[in-house]
């Protein structure tokens, strides 16, 4: 174990932090893209149905399989980070979508009304009653995309982008168990944390939203 | 911008001749009728209290006066002026209303919730707190000890005050409440009729008042509106309501009798002295 550790701690390292890097940007894409996407759907239903079922489908597409159908796309293609981020933004994008969505509709009907009917121009409607009341539902949807992503990153290493998945294909290529769970055990451990982390987030919003 | 600056000069034209008129009024959503052919007016410092089971389109005529409905048909005057030419949003900031379910938004304070319209029309802060304050007082909860409190630390009832003081904050001259005591005990109710004939008298709001409830009706209302499926069989005065052999009065005060002469019975059975 410590042998295997002064051998390859250095290397871990790194690609513990490329992993980290390629999530972060990816769901923060998906945050700046998907969240006003959901909310605009809320005010154009008849978008809603055509929005979500994109997201659905890309969702369904083998995440192997969606990485190397992006590598042929001219300019956002090619092989390595910008493809990576590429795949996992559009995998991000339906729990970051449908959160959203869900939330902002979920909002009582009682109160969207009053404040309506008190004269809220829908604007502030948005900003000041629905998007507080529905932050922790669409905090919940980027919570799930997150741990999404840290597990469909590791295939990244597929395509040339890094990442903790380097020593899982590598372990699996020389049948090497230590180096599949050098990839394994931090990726899954980032998951957990993320998880854990956004969960915490969540609650307190809840709590700051008055809803018990 | 001229547009704006007569939008805006309206707001001080009132009382016009009447407060609120409705004619003919229909409105339709998907192929279906939810009010018909409705008529009626309601003068500047009136109480009409329109009365109904569930689903007869009194809440519907409700949003037909604030705009949050337009008419299919026909025509509403608030303040001599068509709902479909006002400025919804200046309309509604000078509409009180309440509803069944009080709306209240459940992440801000009281204090804020109470606050909004004021808010929304961009008062000073410190204007606001002391109307805040005054209103809270006004609807029988102080303020030192509600102001900072999130509705879900309140009772049903206190809620509710805390929706007619939000409906109040702007000092508008219109009110609409949507059964607003219907989810209330009985005894927190009566205490909020009473408070609010009070109330009434001393603001002399132009109020439309929807309930199921024929007492509640005969109590607060200076007009009795009786609707049924969508439509607006009679309108008269509490006790013009009360005297009136028509079958559809009958129905609601059969119930309203038979507790009258059960009360009766119940007191004469009581000893004297």
């Amino acid at each position: 174990m410590g042998e295997f550790l002064t051998q390859y701690g250095a290397e871990m390292l790194q690609h513990t932090g490329e992993h980290l890097m390629l999530v972060l940007i990816s769901i923060a894409i998906a945050v700046v893209a998907g969240v006003p996407l959901g909310i605009l759907i809320t005010r154009r239903p008849r978008w809603s149905a055509w929005v979500l079922g994109f997201a659905n489908i890309v969702q369904t597409i083998p995440s192997l399989a969606l990485f190397g159908l992006l590598i042929p796309l001219p300019l956002l293609g090619g092989i390595g980070t910008r493809t990576a981020i590429l795949a996992l933004t559009l995998y991000a994008l339906l729990p970051i979508i449908q959160n959203t969505y869900l939330g902002i509709t979920g909002v009582d009907v009682a109160v969207r009304e009053a404040g309506r009917g008190m004269g809220m121009t829908d604007w502030q409607l948005l900003t000041q009653v629905e998007v507080p009341l529905a932050l922790s539902v669409m905090l919940g949807g980027i919570r799930i995309a997150t741990v999404i992503a840290v597990g469909v990153a590791t295939i990244a290493a597929a395509i040339g982008a890094g990442g903790l998945g380097v020593f899982i294909f590598r372990g699996v290529a020389v049948v090497d168990h230590q180096l599949i769970l050098a990839g394994a055990v931090p990726a899954a451990g980032m998951a957990i944390a993320a998880d854990f982390l956004l969960a915490l987030l969540e609650r307190r919003l809840k709590i700051g939203a008055g809803v018990n | 911008m001229k547009e704006g600056q007569s939008k805006i000069s309206q707001v001080y034209l009132l009382p016009m001749p009447h407060a609120i008129e409705f004619h003919s009024v229909t409105h339709t959503l998907e192929g279906r009728d939810l009010v018909t052919q409705l008529s009626f007016t309601v003068q500047p410092g009136e109480t009409l209290v329109l009365l109904g089971r569930s689903g007869c389109g009194k809440s519907t005529t409700l949003k037909l006066v604030n705009g949050l409905l337009l008419p299919s048909s026909g025509e509403i005057l608030i303040a001599g002026q068509s709902t479909t030419q006002w400025d919804l949003i200046a309309l509604r900031r000078q509409i009180g209303y309440v509803i069944q379910d009080v709306g209240l938004f459940p992440h801000f304070t009281v204090a804020r919730n109470v606050g909004l319209v004021p808010s929304l029309l961009g008062w000073a802060a410190g204007k606001i707190q002391a109307r805040v304050y005054e209103l809270l007082e006004t609807v029988g909860l102080n303020p030192a000890q509600f102001a900072q409190r999130y509705p879900h630390q309140l009772s049903g009832g206190q809620r509710q005050r805390v929706g007619v003081a939000r409906a109040l904050a702007a000092d508008p001259p219109f009110l609409l409440m949507d059964e607003p005591f219907g989810a209330l005990d009985p005894i927190t109710r009566q205490e909020l009729q009473q408070e609010f004939l009070q109330l009434q008298q001393r603001l002399q709001k132009t109020i439309v008042f929807v309930t199921h409830d024929v007492q509640e009706a005969l109590l607060l209302g200076t007009q009795i509106g009786l609707m049924q499926v969508g439509e607006l069989v009679s309108l008269c005065t509490p006790p013009e309501f009360l005297a009136s052999t028509a079958a559809e009065t009958q129905t609601f005060l059969e119930g309203f009798r038979r507790m009258a002469a059960l009360s009766n019975t119940l007191y004469q059975g009581q000893p004297h002295g």
